[in-house]
């Protein structure tokens, strides 16, 4: 399979894993969108130097990826392209802050290695959490949430088009790409001198197949405004599991939970 | 039902895709729109659905084709696309299914109801749950064809229904078509599909209509074909060594 059928399939299968039936599939997707946002939020408040506090939040992603029946490699397999780029970002620190921050044995780290580490962490406990929720939650489900957070609806539909015509696109690209590959035998890739027509092409096509699309959807009353899917009635364990995440998640960021088992051991 | 009077287009001035059209289809009618490539049968379905304007006067049920009665006119037209995956936009056959009804004011449970009909009504039951990318050609043009009819229209326009399908599921469809009671144009190049289920031909030859008749005597009319850039059906050939 080549790599953009594969990443046809592997969209294919987010929408799969979304649909499928667990504890975490059941909860109202408006919680799981307010606790995801409240998660990335805390996550991303913790400071640069405190590790140890930021390193109880990968709690919530994993225990619920358990609950969810989905395992965590899938994640990052799922999210291999994206995870260096997230860890790049701190890459510079250990070279701009080289204060002493702590000794282990001989080696001393400087505080640009240890907010280094935070700022990876940070960046992976967000995507993480990203992922659990787009993997727990239909697209048209998250996008009703959404709505009821009173995002205009403009945007909402843009991005459940937007994600509607992802798959079709790769399918464009994907053939094109087929039928230039029949006839350069021996090429890797697309030459560089083909790139221009190709890209074109592939504008046109998708122009073209996009008119197609809203035509359909205009013959079928398609007035700009979606029809999202049935989201049921808040229940009371969404109401639990978001408050009950929301105070762990305070609780963690304001306490040092690390520290305290840590003191413990050590005792 | 449909009527059209010195209907014309043209995407570039002077040049037309279909010029001084008249004809008129009755309600129930089962009209086949046959004719070589570029002869303007999609522009045809186009104009009557107001997805193109042109000149002249289409009126479908008395209703004028024009902007403030598109949505009426839709209401009681359905379309079928040729590629089934412009057509099928949302992640399974019952979304797809719903999404006209529901925009059409319908509740739930109502649209729910509608979508159990057809299905039922297809054979198709056991689609509903599924996802589009999942199910085959020959499926997903079934699953088009309950997505229009889940509208309820009066009207059914087909483009080249026929089209990438393995006999078996060719077979299917043609006999879906000729179950459905409502009225239907459909656009098409198999011929042997036409006769099976069309009681009239139009004919189009560089957009206008070379013969408008009985599909029996047209489409047994070899020399009208040829002269037109098309052949006998394959059913009506003599055998060929």
């Amino acid at each position: 399979m080549d790599k953009l059928s594969q990443a046809q399939s592997e969209l294919r299968e987010m929408d799969a894993l979304a649909a499928e039936d667990s504890p975490v599939h059941r909860l109202h997707p408006l919680c799981k969108l307010l606790v995801t946002i409240f998660y990335i939020a805390t996550v991303v408040s913790f400071p640069k130097y405190d590790l140890t506090g930021l390193v109880v939040m990968v709690l919530y992603p994993v225990l619920l990826f358990q609950a969810a029946g989905i395992s965590v490699g899938l994640c990052f397999y799922r999210l291999r392209v994206v995870l260096p780029l997230v860890c790049a970002v701190g890459l510079a620190n250990p070279f701009l802050d080289r204060t002493a921050l702590l000794q282990l044995g001989n080696i001393t780290v400087s505080g640009g290695v240890v907010s280094m580490v935070t700022l990876m962490l940070k960046g992976v406990f967000s995507l993480m959490a990203s992922f659990l929720l787009i993997a727990t939650t239909p697209i048209d489900s998250l996008c009703a949430a959404l709505r009821k957070l009173h995002i205009p609806s403009i945007l909402t539909t843009l991005l459940l088009l937007t994600y509607r015509y992802i798959g079709l696109m790769l399918k464009e690209v994907s053939v094109m790409s087929q039928a230039y590959a029949l006839r350069a035998p021996g090429q890797k890739g697309i030459h560089i001198s083909a790139w221009g027509s190709f890209l074109g092409q592939l504008l046109l096509r998708s122009m073209d197949r996009a008119q197609e699309l809203y035509g359909s959807m205009r013959l079928r009353g398609f007035n700009g405004a979606f029809e999202y899917a049935r989201v049921p009635r808040c229940r009371l364990s969404g109401v639990l599991f978001t408050i009950g995440c929301g105070a762990a998640f305070f609780c963690a960021r304001y306490v040092n939970i690390a520290g305290l088992l840590g003191s413990l051991i050590v005792r | 039902m449909i009527t059209f009077q010195n209907v014309s287009f043209s995407y570039e001035k002077g040049v037309f895709v279909v010029e001084d059209l008249n004809f008129t289809i009755q309600k129930g009618e089962t009209v086949g729109l046959i004719g070589a490539n570029g002869a303007g049968k999609s522009t045809i379905m186009k104009l009557l659905l107001g997805l193109l304007a042109g000149t002249g006067e289409i009126r479908v049920d008395d209703l004028p084709v024009c902007k403030e009665n598109l949505a009426r006119i839709r209401r009681k037209v359905g379309f079928v696309l040729q590629d089934s995956d412009n057509q099928m936009f949302m992640p399974t056959v019952y979304e797809d299914m719903i999404f006209g009804p529901r925009n059409y004011g319908l509740t739930r449970e109502e649209a729910d109801k509608r979508v159990d009909e057809v299905l039922h009504s297809l054979g198709l039951t056991e689609l509903k749950h599924r996802y589009n990318h999942k199910i085959s050609g020959g499926e997903k043009r079934m699953a088009a064809i309950a997505t229009i009819l889940a509208m309820e229209p009066e009207v059914i326009l087909m483009d080249e229904p026929s089209t990438a399908l393995d006999p078996v599921n060719r077979r299917t469809v043609i006999n879906t078509i000729n179950r459905l009671p409502q009225t239907k144009l459909i656009a098409s190049h198999d011929l042997d599909m036409i006769l099976d289920t069309c009681q009239r031909v139009i004919l189009l030859s560089h957009g206008h209509i070379a013969a408008d008749g009985d599909a029996q005597t047209i489409l047994r009319d070899e020399a009208l074909l040829e002269a037109n850039r098309m052949e006998l059906p394959l059913c009506l050939q003599p055998a060929r060594k």
